[in-house]
Parts: structure tokens; sequence; C-alpha cells
């Protein structure tokens, strides 16, 4: 038990988590920052130059820039995601705040988690739970969506070719996980 | 899988991403204090339920989130087409409709083996 308020630690939501097989790697991402950002059309480049990053626009697309990773989740949203060491007060909301344009931007950065997938399985041991085809044509690298992995909703992200990003809501992180790690168990067969 | 058309991230999708939203093209009243309860019933209860062609919405709910109207046949699940919402009601395009009324005759309906139409 910690003995002040100083020694108190964050236990991180998959922390001791392990997983995968000779072909799928899983890890729990670091943590990072996190936004939920809804905008306007109009006010898309006032934003984009407030977070240095240009807000993809596209369906399906997603933009880094300086650390940061702007997905397009709907023809008004975005998730935002830096990945910079975390320091209080929350700098993509400082960021959005400054865009001086009409917005909604909720931190949401404890409220997801990351699980990263790679490997010469990864796109295999996802497809055990979600519906979406990886191949490289329709889902290229940088290629992001919202969707369902076996009953749980996720945001995927393809970071390399055999590398995913798989953003969950933190409660639902050890389904997610255990999830994962069974397809991966598949995708090695 | 059933793979439905999104107009919003302009690609088909498993059906599992989405979720029904009732019969499409329902305006509310813009006098709505000034109605009677018989026309209130009417625009807030009442639906058509049709068989067949129905005009439906839908949404996107596990991917952009966005509501869309769709053209459906009840009688296969097929899908004729969808378009953004807000756009007036979409006439479909004449060679979907043939496909469609083509398979509803192939299509195995309760009321034809097991019903009372039988």
């Amino acid at each position: 038990m910690a003995k002040s308020k100083t020694d108190a630690s964050r236990t991180l939501p998959l922390a001791g988590f392990h997983g995968g097989s000779s072909t799928v790697r899983l890890e729990a991402a670091a943590p990072a920052q996190r936004i939920s950002l809804r905008a306007s059309a109009d006010d898309v480049p006032a934003l984009s130059g407030a977070l240095g990053l240009d807000l993809p626009v596209k369906p399906k697309t997603s933009a880094t820039a300086n650390g940061r990773t702007a997905l397009w989740l709907g023809p008004d949203e975005w998730l935002v995601i830096d990945e910079g060491t975390v320091s209080p007060g929350g700098r993509l909301m400082q960021a959005a705040a400054s865009s001086g344009v009409p917005h909604s931007a909720a931190d949401v950065s404890h409220r997801n988690t990351a699980i990263l997938v790679s490997g010469p399985g990864a796109a295999r041991a996802i497809n055990a739970g979600c519906p979406q085809d990886l191949s490289l044509t329709a889902f290229p690298i940088g290629a992001c969506s919202r969707t369902v992995l076996a009953k749980v909703e996720i945001v995927l992200l393809r970071t390399a070719e055999d590398a995913f990003r798989v953003e969950v809501w933190r409660s639902f992180s050890d389904y997610a996980f255990g999830l994962l790690a069974e397809g991966a168990q598949d995708a090695a067969l | 899988m059933l793979l439905i058309h999104c107009p919003y991230c302009e690609e088909d999708r498993s059906e599992l991403e989405f979720r029904w939203a009732g019969e499409a093209h329902i305006a509310r009243p813009e006098n709505i204090a000034a109605i009677t309860d018989e026309e209130f019933a009417e625009y807030f209860f009442l639906r058509n339920n049709e068989k067949g062609l129905t005009y439906e919405r839908w949404r996107h709910i596990h991917g952009c989130g966005r509501f869309f109207n769709a053209a459906r046949d009840t009688v296969s699940d097929r899908f004729l087409m969808t378009y953004k919402a807000g756009l007036p009601k979409q006439s479909i395009p004449p060679a979907e409709e043939a496909t469609a009324v083509a398979e509803e005759k192939t299509v195995e309906t309760w009321e034809a083996t097991e019903g009372d139409a039988r």
C-alpha cells in the first residue's frame, strides 16, 4: 500500500498482459494523450493549424505530424492521439482551444487504451473478430476506421504493412486483448 | 455477410457496424402543438411496415456514426440503394428494382411455406 500520496502510482489497464504467437506480437501501448474532436468543415483549417497537423477529410484516412496522429472517424469527427510524454494539463486540449473556432474537444486519454498488434499474422489476428477487409489495397498504411472487434467497438489504425494500433475503451481492453491473443494463436496455425 | 454501402464512408461495410433506425422520411409536423391527438398518433406511433420495398433510416453506429437513408427490400433483405440523410426520397434505379422484384419470387417466405397464405 502506498505510504503517502507521492508514492501512489497509476496501474495501466493492460499492465502485465502478454500474448501473441510465432507470427503475431501483442503489446500494450504506452500511455498517450487523446482527444475526441468534433468540428464543422469550415473550422478544419484553423484547428489543423492549432494542432500542427492537417486533419484528414477523406474517409478512412489519418494524418501524422509532430508526434501526433489525427484519425478520421466521421465527416465531422476525429480522434487525435499525442504519443509524447504525458504531462498534466492536456496539451491537445490547449492546442484545440487556441484555435479560436467553435469545436467540441473531449479529453479521452484515460477512456481509451491501445494494443499494438504486429507481425506477419497481424491482419489475420485482428480479422478473428473484425469484419473489415485488411488487405493492403483496401486498408493501406495510414488507413484507420472505427469498427468492431467481436463484441466491442475499436478504432483501428494501420501503422505499417504488418502493424496495427487497436484503440479500445479501457474497460473492454482485457476482452480485446484476450480475443487478439486467441486470434494470434489461430493466425500461427 | 451482408454488406451495406455507407454514403459517408463511401464504402461497403459489414452489417455488424450498422443499426436499423426506423422508417425514413417522416417529417415532424410544423404546428405540432396545434394538431389533434389522432394526427399526433399518426405521426408519432403509426408506421407502414411495408412488405417489399421500404425506405428506412440506418445508422453506421460502429463506423462514422452517421444516420443515412436506405431503400431495402424487406422480403429478400437486399439493399437497393443508400443515400445521405437530409436528401429527399430518391427513386430506385430501374435495374435494381427489377432485380429485387425478380428476387422476391425466389425467396422462401414464411407465408409461402407455413403461413395461412399458402
